[in-house]
């Protein structure tokens, strides 16, 4: 889960690294309030920064100083709403001004490769560290960390050797690494990115913006994290989706598809999508994978979120059964579809195979559902699926 | 031969008390997996008997690996426990010398795994998974879920990220058989990989075709291709699930993420095929171009 800077601001606050005053707002009104409060403690500047959870933010005009608590609300006014590469902006962040002498960039986060972590800074910060990486890879210091061990003091002392930070600096950057590794070891982050890590004009080092990815699989042992969830920005089907606890991606399609486990229903998404090709360029519809016991209950939850797409035109059930047999997962449709009732309004291909096929095949003739079709294969039974979408 | 996993391996089964644990416990046996033993400090000294196929079959209960290993031999662990506790399930398994441990579990903090993987590194032990389906050497040893009865001892080696692709792999080519079926994971960090089983299945005799499927997310599809250039000279067939997946959604696996421009479905691809892989496009294709080169 990727966090908004004001959450990732408040986080480093909260395990002591040095930040600057920020309060977020929804409103201008409530963006005059902070910036009441923050140019009451400084008496310079703030900065309303737009809260998206995409780059490029400032040069599509989502961050702007005011020098006055009138002059914060209005520029919130101008920004809140804004469209910044797709997402619209909801929250500003008011930020206290910043007296900036130099810019670095810090991150550290999970490298899949190589099985460990990578911290990476550099004495270049504020621009964009993807072109940094490539212009000038030379000024980026790529430092592997042993997730046994972390970054402790000779570890961020050998991160800001590597990076060239002057002697002046280096103590309180080292300190400050510190701070960053236990928000990205205690809060169970995938990534602790500071862009810019800066030096103010009295030589303090200050993280003015940053990005934080959680490891939702920690969830169990952070409740805290549940609040930092963007509830209102999910596809409304997603949400319905995540409540009803189904692993559901909601895609632009008019194949709605159900599958039992993840590898199995990404395929099916790209059979559909390849059989598509001939019957109007149909599409998939989303991603859900109702995992390995396809129960009625489970089934009929999964069909209602589908069956709500009004995008969907048909529906793919495709299920290998494996642990399950798919005499469960046969009878599992035919009461989801009795629970669903006039709601199931659909076609709806089917395609089992594996343990108990015969039976649950069976299963299905019997019921001869006017809106099932059974398909022996997943291949031919995507191209139906497809065709049916068509019509 | 097989890889990692024969009918001399002796398994014990982590959280072999708990439900998932009992339930799997006894598809094992009934595939003829040789298990010495399951470990639970609250039960220690106890037994389980497990119903299989109308015979019980006792499993003495220990309360440690290291009592477990000390009193069986046992040389392989297979892990059932919750998300919370696996960490330390696998640091045990590994300090009480187990050589392979199986992580079935899913939903592991990738933190945990990257210090338990680290750590098994270090000691020589190999890890597969979390988050998989364990392996198959069928007619000798059957370690996880994956389903016993979908086929039977052959030619071919396989090695997935998915549980259900695998199955599905398996059962199109169930006329051919396996020599073994590894599902290694679909987490961002998993400890077995693509090129681990490849050379273990170049290594086999028994091993002729090998299929490996792979899925969006990260660059272990790429780096397989270039290990498959330059070590395999069996034929290797690839199948990569995911190409309609979105940028910056995860797709049900935890490690199934196109970032930016990275661990794309088709960038897998052509660096598969590049290594001179031949790729289906469909699961059933995929089986097809194995099926060719088995002469079926």
């Amino acid at each position: 889960m990727d966090l908004f800077e004001y959450q990732a601001r408040d986080l480093f606050e909260k395990h002591g690294v040095p930040v600057l005053g920020g309060i977020v707002a929804t409103t201008p009104e409530e963006a005059r309030a902070a910036a009441e409060q923050l140019l009451g403690d400084s008496g310079g500047v703030v900065v309303v920064k737009a809260q998206v959870k995409i780059g490029g933010r400032g040069k599509a005009g989502g961050v702007k100083v005011a020098k006055s608590a009138q002059e914060a609300a209005d520029r919130a006014s101008e920004i809140l709403g804004m469209d910044i590469k797709g997402h619209t902006v909801h929250r500003v962040m008011i930020a206290a001004g910043a007296d900036i002498a130099e810019e670095y960039y810090f991150s550290v986060l999970l490298d899949r490769s190589e099985r460990r972590y990578l911290a990476m800074a550099s004495v270049e910060g504020g621009m964009e560290i993807e072109e940094l990486a490539v212009e000038r890879p030379e000024a980026l210091a790529r430092v592997p960390v042993d997730p046994q061990v972390g970054i402790d003091q000779a570890k961020a002392d050998e991160i800001v050797a590597a990076a060239g930070f002057a002697a002046d600096v280096a103590p309180k950057v080292a300190a400050a690494i510190q701070k960053l590794w236990t928000v990205y070891r205690d809060e169970d982050a995938t990534l602790v990115e500071v862009n810019p890590l800066v030096k103010t004009g009295a030589g303090e080092i200050v993280a003015l913006d940053g990005k934080v990815t959680l490891d939702t699989n920690a969830d169990f042992r952070h409740p805290d994290h549940a609040e930092l969830e963007d509830k209102a920005a999910a596809d409304p089907l997603e949400a319905k989706a995540k409540a009803a606890d189904l692993n559901y991606v909601k895609l632009d399609g008019e194949v709605g598809i159900i599958g039992n486990g993840a590898g199995l229903v990404m395929s099916t998404l790209d059979v559909v999508a390849y059989a598509g090709e001939a019957h109007g360029g149909v599409k998939p519809a989303n991603f859900l994978d109702i995992g390995g016991g396809a129960s009625a209950a489970v089934m009929s939850a999964g069909l209602d979120v589908i069956l709500n797409d009004p995008q969907v035109k048909s529906v793919f059930v495709n299920v290998f059964g494996g642990i399950t047999a798919c005499d469960e997962v046969a009878n599992g449709i035919v009461q989801a579809l009795e629970i669903l009732g006039d709601e199931a309004n659909k076609p709806l291909v089917v395609r089992l195979d594996g343990n108990a096929v015969e039976e649950g095949r069976a299963i299905l003739a019997q019921a001869a559902h006017p809106l099932v079709t059974v398909v022996d294969t997943m291949d031919g039974a995507a191209d139906k699926a497809a065709e049916l979408a068509n019509s | 031969m097989a890889i990692f996993l024969n009918e001399t391996s002796k398994v014990i089964v982590q959280g072999m008390t708990g439900s998932e644990g009992q339930k799997h416990t006894t598809r094992m046996l009934a595939s003829g997996t040789t298990i010495v033993g399951g470990v639970n400090p609250r039960k220690a000294g106890t037994a389980v008997d497990f119903d299989v196929d109308g015979t019980t079959t006792s499993v003495p209960v220990f309360g440690t690996v290291a009592d477990a290993v000390a009193t069986t031999g046992a040389d392989v662990s297979v892990i059932f426990v919750p998300p919370a506790f696996t960490k330390d399930a696998v640091i045990e398994a590994i300090d009480a010398g187990v050589p392979l441990v199986v992580i079935i579990t899913e939903g592991v903090p990738v933190d945990d795994t990257a210090v338990f993987y680290n750590y098994a590194a270090s000691k020589g032990v190999r890890l597969v998974g979390p988050n998989c389906p364990g392996l198959i050497s069928p007619g000798r040893s059957n370690v996880g879920i994956i389903p016993a009865n979908i086929a039977g001892a052959g030619p071919i080696g396989l090695v997935s990220k998915s549980g259900t692709l695998t199955y599905q792999m398996m059962y199109e080519l169930r006329e051919f058989g396996f020599s073994t079926a590894i599902g290694i994971g679909g987490d961002p960090i998993i400890g077995t990989t693509h090129i681990d089983a490849l050379e273990a299945f170049e290594a086999d005799p028994e091993t002729k075709v090998i299929v490996m499927i792979g899925e969006i997310g990260g660059d272990a599809e790429e780096r397989a291709a270039a290990f498959i250039a330059e070590h395999v000279t069996k034929p290797v067939v690839g199948y990569v699930a995911g190409f309609t997946a979105p940028e910056g959604k995860t797709m049900g696996h935890a490690g199934a993420i196109v970032s930016g421009s990275s661990g794309t479905a088709e960038a897998k691809k052509v660096a598969l095929e590049a290594a001179g892989v031949k790729v289906g496009k469909t699961p059933s294709e995929t089986a097809a171009l194995a099926r060719d080169l088995l002469g079926g």
